[in-house]
């Protein structure tokens, strides 16, 4: 039995010769740092929350009708009538907001270990653009089962590119392809979310590993294992700290793996919508163009970005400073590599003004959070009586954070440029070798 | 036929025109496919005039309707709550109505053309929200002194009862007034300005 498959692998070997080097390249014989810690799961974890999304959509798909007047009813007749449809689109939601978890938690893994820094400036540029994209296919997605917050939510959103001088008003009929989100608009989403954005997705994914895999992938000391001490006892030409891809870190993934399942099931079973955290309570109800509902509020990966916009007040009469503010606070992502100069990595051998800014941005994103999901709007009159201004404290409370936010990245620059952090020396191999 | 010289010149100005001109054919092919965006014959053709009597809104009420699927706000003021219009300049981005979101004929203190009656697109100017109706002179929790007119839910702008914004607010405009006139005394047509005017 076993010359069977080995037959077979050679016949398939001869007539496809890149194969089993490339196998190799990736898998076999791509040497990581033995040092990964808890941090390193993520990447992993997104590429199967990915293929997850991919997986259920395309379900999904098969029973949605992409227009103004089917896609609500289409919705509630996937959740009712389709055998198991409710478990393929609470899967499809869930790992929306899964996904926004892993991809975060994997951002701020570069951030804290340098990984964003020379040799892998490219590997950081390709993953900032696979996160703008997200953005952008979750936002479709979010607009697609047509309920109220997906008809005002794609109303606000489009509305922010009016808010650009002269072309505005004419850029959000084109984009919307109407004068208020329609027909037009639900099925130009709908092609774009389900084929355009996940062909993309998935070319920056693939682009993204090809380039980690070319230069080599960091660890938690920031140490070059690439071009360090070589021989392991696989190849005496090897980094002496790094171990086979496969199977040592795909099966240690594989656990991870595990435990990701476990949350997703245990929302997915127990809490789908997350009290309103992962699905409003005012999707249930279908589009109306005359009614706002009372509370539009986005969905809480897109709450930090979208508190800047109602953080920065209008003046000269146009309210495209938030805007500006909202992309740039994204757009500032994309110049980490350049912004922080400290040739040291791993926050393992940072200063303390280091590790003190980055506790105070991380407090600045969630209280942003706080601010776009109005969770301030709630407790400020709960902790400080009704009596207070509302609006003020948490006009105060918002601007200082967004001040927060942007201020780590400037304070970040100037405190690595003009050399005022004070560096431990960084060791020579990782700290756990032989 | 291997000794032939290789004009580097002519090779370059061959691969220059031939990228420049397949350039030119990709922008004309992406036309289409970006004009293919611009709102259809259909929508256009559904923005037409809408006419509505006046006849059953009583005064301090509110009228909603539509007009290219935009919400148009009709409320029949009471002498109250117009009488609060001239107390609140000093409280307004723009009291005068400068920023040109109104017609020149409803460019006055109660912006419209009968002080009575308020006819705007209920959008607010900041995110494209449609703002509530808070009619009374009364304390509200966002404002205890509160002088009647419009609150944004979205991001809580406030507006008076002829649509200007106060100040320190996330929008940036009063909000506009659509083109409009009245047929006879009870009935206005919104979308066509009045015989006479621009």
């Amino acid at each position: 039995m076993s010359n069977v498959w080995s037959n077979l692998g050679d016949w398939v070997t001869e007539r496809t010769p890149g194969m089993l080097p490339m196998y190799r390249k990736h898998m076999t014989e791509y040497y990581a740092p033995k040092n990964f810690n808890l941090w390193y799961y993520f990447g992993s974890l997104a590429l199967v929350v990915l293929i997850a999304q991919i997986v259920t959509g395309i379900f999904l798909t098969m029973n949605y009708n992409p227009s103004a007047a089917g896609a609500f009813d289409s919705v509630q007749y996937i959740m009712r009538d389709v055998e198991w449809g409710w478990l393929i689109r609470y899967m499809h939601s869930t790992g929306a907001s899964l996904f926004f978890i892993v991809v975060f938690l994997h951002m701020f893994r570069g951030v804290i270990y340098g990984s964003f820094k020379r040799p892998r400036e490219l590997v950081w540029l390709l993953g900032m653009l696979i996160f703008l994209v997200l953005m952008a296919e979750a936002f479709m997605g979010y607009v697609l089962p047509w309920g109220n917050m997906s008809f005002w939510g794609a109303k606000v959103i489009i509305s922010l590119f009016g808010t650009i001088p002269v072309i505005g008003t004419h850029l959000v009929e084109w984009i919307m392809g109407d004068f208020l989100p329609g027909d037009a608009t639900l099925n130009r989403f709908f092609a774009l979310h389900v084929i355009a954005l996940p062909i993309v997705l998935l070319l920056l994914v693939v682009l993204h590993i090809a380039a980690l895999h070319e230069v080599g992938s960091n660890n938690p000391d920031g140490v070059d294992v690439k071009h360090g001490v070589k021989g392991n006892r696989w190849s005496p030409l090897a980094p002496a700290d790094g171990i086979p891809f496969h199977p040592y870190y795909t099966v240690k993934d594989l656990v991870g793996v595990g435990f990701l399942l476990l949350i997703a099931a245990f929302i997915i079973f127990f809490a789908p919508t997350l009290g309103g955290w992962f699905l409003e309570p005012d999707n249930s109800i279908a589009a109306n163009n005359l009614v706002t509902p009372a509370q539009i509020k986005p969905v809480w990966y897109f709450s930090p970005f979208y508190a800047i916009v109602r953080m920065v007040p209008s003046f000269m009469d146009t309210a495209v400073w938030g805007v500006i503010a909202m992309f740039g606070s994204i757009f500032v992502l994309f110049a980490m590599p350049w912004l922080d100069r400290t040739p040291v990595k791993s926050i393992r051998y940072r200063g303390r003004g280091y590790k003190i800014a980055l506790t105070v941005f991380v407090l600045a994103f969630l209280g942003l959070c706080a601010v776009g999901t109005d969770t301030t709007a709630e407790v400020i009159p709960a902790w400080f009586g009704s009596d207070v201004d509302v609006t003020f404290w948490e006009n105060l409370f918002g601007r200082l954070m967004t001040l927060l936010y942007f201020g780590f990245f400037a304070f970040l620059w100037a405190y690595t440029y003009f050399g005022w952090e004070t560096t431990k020396p960084v060791p020579d191999r990782v700290t756990t070798h032989d | 036929m291997a000794d032939e010289v290789v004009d580097h010149g002519r090779r370059r100005f061959l691969t220059v025109t031939t990228a420049a001109v397949g350039g030119i054919g990709v922008v004309a092919a992406a036309v289409p496919f970006v004009e293919s965006w611009q709102p259809s014959a259909r929508a256009r053709a559904a923005g037409a005039p809408v006419t509505q009597s006046l006849k059953k809104i009583e005064p301090g009420q509110q009228l909603i309707v539509a007009w290219r699927s935009l919400p148009i706000f009709i409320v029949s003021r009471t002498p109250q709550q117009l009488a609060t219009l001239p107390k609140l300049t000093t409280r307004l981005v723009d009291p005068d109505s400068d920023v040109d979101q109104q017609p020149a004929y409803a460019k006055n203190e109660t912006r419209s053309i009968k002080p009575q009656w308020l006819v705007m697109i209920g959008i607010c100017t900041h995110l494209g929200c449609v703002p509530d109706y808070k009619g009374k002179i009364e304390p509200e929790p966002f404002d205890p002194n509160w002088q009647s007119g419009f609150y944004c839910p979205c991001h809580h702008s406030h507006y008076d009862i002829a649509g200007r914004v106060y100040k320190s607010m996330p929008a940036p405009k009063n909000m506009e007034i659509p083109p409009y006139h009245f047929i006879d005394d009870t009935t206005i047509q919104i979308g066509v300005d009045p015989k006479g005017a621009a």
